[in-house]
């Protein structure tokens, strides 16, 4: 087992490198629907480090972005970027510690819904607090370009995926797996399994609120209703099962299709997006169910192969 | 059947890409980006979307632009942000290095302008705002050197409105009491947190004051109580629901006030549509000089064009851009955008708003700040230097 360790670390290490050199090779175009892959792959896969294993679908990804987006929004003027972005991570993490601590208790439908309110609670929080402070317009103002947040997303990708690695090669990756087929069995096998989860949900929220952090230069000007647009949220959960959460690679094989697909219909078909963004999730979740992940499998067991 | 139809297509797609070829040779390629879905697509298509199909259609129309002795016609390609940054910044760079779009549009609100501000710059794209509000024009123009502000500051905006207020006072017109209310959002808390010290420091008593989250359906409370504290004036820095919803509440309350203002939207043709004689008196942003020759011919061909009317704060100035954009192309003879960003930087413009002549921040310095429904029009009654600015009336009733 050991030295297939090293193998899975170094093919990660090159396609990172890989992944890195985009903006030398690009006109601009590609590294913009590079900064969108980047960025999704990031949220898609820390939300299945999650999600995966406990099956707790999460919408809280919005919520967890604009409380990021916001910290470099009101901090830029006062801190250095560099301590903003741990500091987002902090307090994304804080934010899923409460919020993991008051609901993973809830089950199903129960979770799904207080995640989805969660971003609008915040959002509704943060206008409050400007309007009580006669708020004047939030202005990033930075050097930084599009390839320097691209690499800051690539950078944070390849920590996401050491950690999701580090994780399902862990007593912590056990316990969950564990949980996500039978929470009771876990329990009984002495496994603190609200701990277990709280802790992945801690992991999810700062990294999401780290994205919101990076991205946040690259909009200038940051309003709540850009920040904590809810269909963030579901983007990520969409790409998320699209390409599958039962690998750690799963999201990515998710979201770079999509982000392909959307580009093509946005730039094909301007005045019917929606509506043809819709028909392709019907068409994806009809013909793949399980996601890519799922697809691969299928044909790797038709095909007799080394599945 | 299916192949009778396959055929269709294909022969739609030959024709598509001959016109395509024929056209390439002396076409200009304008780019535009702006929400046709997403929250901000109503105000879009009242002012962003009509005043582009008009202005292609008249040029060319008239045989296109003369690019240095070439007529050249217009072509414009059009696409959909959703409302979201992430989407114009993709669109604006998919049609500078995709379709090498000979300019691009600004797109359409302040956020998704300055959104996609730093691309426009690194693309070297002049950005010819008309839908941007900002009081950071200077340190935007610093660190984006082709950006043009022409919809003026959140600052002037406000000062006015209180100034035509103080004057009425000062005339003993109305008395000293303000209800003021504003939506709970971005641009409706700035224009709130800078009217009250104003309002206070020009003697008034705010007798009821408070905000409403955006998207509050039920505004009848609100104004309710605003009746209760017996306001001689009430202000609403409100958004297009709210704008809509504080009216008709006002109406059935008949809320007995001598100055009824509104912010965004009411500015709008649809808000006069929708309150008729109730709307006479109502302030709100923005207005522009109705008895200008040039506005009312614009208007005329608006309407018939596209269909609607356009609005009366940004729709004219949204045609300006386009007028400058015109004026800079036949003036310099060249489609280089360098030369056309400099050109516009140093000289002034006629347009349906009136002479546009930018300051050293690429700003607009002359811009309507208030406007009042009179005569079933809304009119200029305030701006930074424009002519044709019309007296306050007073709000009497709703009927």
């Amino acid at each position: 087992m050991t030295p297939n360790y090293g193998k899975e670390l170094s093919a990660g290490a090159v396609l990172l490198i890989i992944a890195a050199l985009l903006p030398f090779a690009s006109d601009g175009y590609m590294l913009s629907i590079g900064v969108s892959i980047a960025m999704y792959t990031v949220l898609a896969t820390s939300w299945a480090l999650f999600s995966g294993p406990t099956h707790y679908i999460s919408l809280a990804t919005a919520a967890f972005f604009g409380v990021g987006t916001y910290v470099t929004g009101a901090g830029i003027d006062l801190l250095p970027y560099w301590v903003l972005l741990p500091l987002a991570a902090l307090v994304g993490g804080v934010l899923a510690a409460v919020v993991g601590l008051a609901t993973l208790r809830l089950s199903g439908v129960y979770f799904v819904i207080f995640t989805l309110g969660l971003a609008e609670m915040i959002r509704q929080c943060v206008t409050w607090f400007q309007n009580q402070q006669g708020h004047k317009g939030t202005y990033v103002l930075t050097d930084l370009t599009e390839a320097h947040i691209y690499w800051q997303l690539v950078g944070l990708a390849a920590l996401v995926y050491l950690i999701g690695w580090l994780i399902q090669h862990s007593r912590l990756g056990f316990a969950l797996r564990i949980i996500g087929d039978d929470e009771q069995v876990a329990a009984h096998s002495g496994i603190n399994t609200s701990l277990s989860k709280v802790a992945l949900f801690i992991v999810s929220g700062a990294v999401a609120a780290v994205v919101g952090a990076i991205i946040a230069p690259r909009y200038v000007y940051i309003e709540p209703a850009i920040a904590f647009n809810p269909m963030l949220s579901f983007q990520v959960v969409i790409m998320a099962l699209l390409g599958g959460t039962g690998r750690l690679w799963g999201p990515l094989v998710g979201v770079i299709p999509f982000t392909f697909l959307w580009e093509v219909i946005s730039a094909s078909f301007p005045n019917q997006t929606t509506l043809l963004l819709g028909l392709s999730f019907l068409i994806i979740v009809y013909l793949l169910p399980k996601g890519f992940v799922g697809l691969l499998q299928k044909i790797r067991a038709k095909t007799g192969g080394f599945a | 059947m299916k192949r009778r139809t396959a055929l269709k297509l294909a022969t739609a797609l030959a024709a598509m890409s001959i016109a395509g070829a024929s056209f390439a040779e002396g076409t200009i390629t304008f780019g535009a980006v702006g929400p046709k879905t997403g929250p901000l697509a109503g105000g879009a298509v009242v002012t962003h979307f009509p005043n582009i199909q008009l202005w292609k259609e008249e040029v060319n129309a008239r045989g296109g632009l003369n690019v240095g002795g070439e007529m050249m016609m217009i072509e414009v390609i059009e696409y959909d942000d959703q409302t979201n940054p992430a989407e114009t910044i993709k669109a604006v760079t998919r049609l500078a290095t995709q379709d090498n779009a000979d300019f691009i549009l600004a797109p359409y609100s302040t956020g998704l302008n300055l959104a996609a501000a730093p691309i426009f710059d690194r693309l070297g794209y002049p950005q010819i705002t008309s839908t941007a509000t900002t009081d950071q024009a200077e340190a935007l123009h610093a660190q984006f050197d082709n950006i043009f502000f022409t919809l003026g500051t959140n600052s002037d905006i406000v000062g006015d409105a209180v100034k035509i207020l103080s004057d009425l006072r000062d005339a003993g017109e109305i008395g000293n009491r303000i209800a003021m209310v504003n939506v709970a959002d971005a641009f409706g808390i700035e224009l709130a947190a800078a009217a009250k010290p104003a309002f206070l420091a020009a003697g008034f008593e705010l007798v009821y004051e408070t905000s409403y989250p955006l998207g509050t359906p039920d505004l009848s409370p609100i104004m309710k109580a605003a009746k209760a504290a017996e306001p001689d004036a009430f202000v609403a820095w409100s958004y297009p629901p709210d704008t809509f919803g504080l009216t008709e509440q006002a109406i059935i309350e008949e809320l007995d006030v001598k100055v009824f203002y509104t912010a965004v939207a009411t500015a709008f043709p649809a808000f006069g549509d929708r309150f008729g004689a109730a709307a006479e008196g109502i302030m709100g942003i923005g207005g522009v000089n109705t008895a200008s020759p040039e506005f009312q011919d614009y208007a005329a061909r608006h309407l018939e064009v596209t269909g609607q009317a356009p609005d009366y704060w940004a729709s004219g100035m949204m045609y300006a851009t386009l007028q400058i954009y015109e004026q800079a192309i036949e003036a310099t003879g060249t489609l280089d955008r360098e030369v056309i960003t400099q050109y516009i930087k140093d000289n002034a413009f006629e347009t349906v708003m009136g002479t546009i002549d930018f300051d050293e921040n690429n700003n607009n310095n002359e811009f309507w700040t208030v406007g009042q429904w009179q005569d079933g029009e809304f009119k200029g009654l305030a701006s930074t230097g424009r002519e044709g600015a019309v007296e306050p009336i007073l709000k009497s009733g709703w009927e």
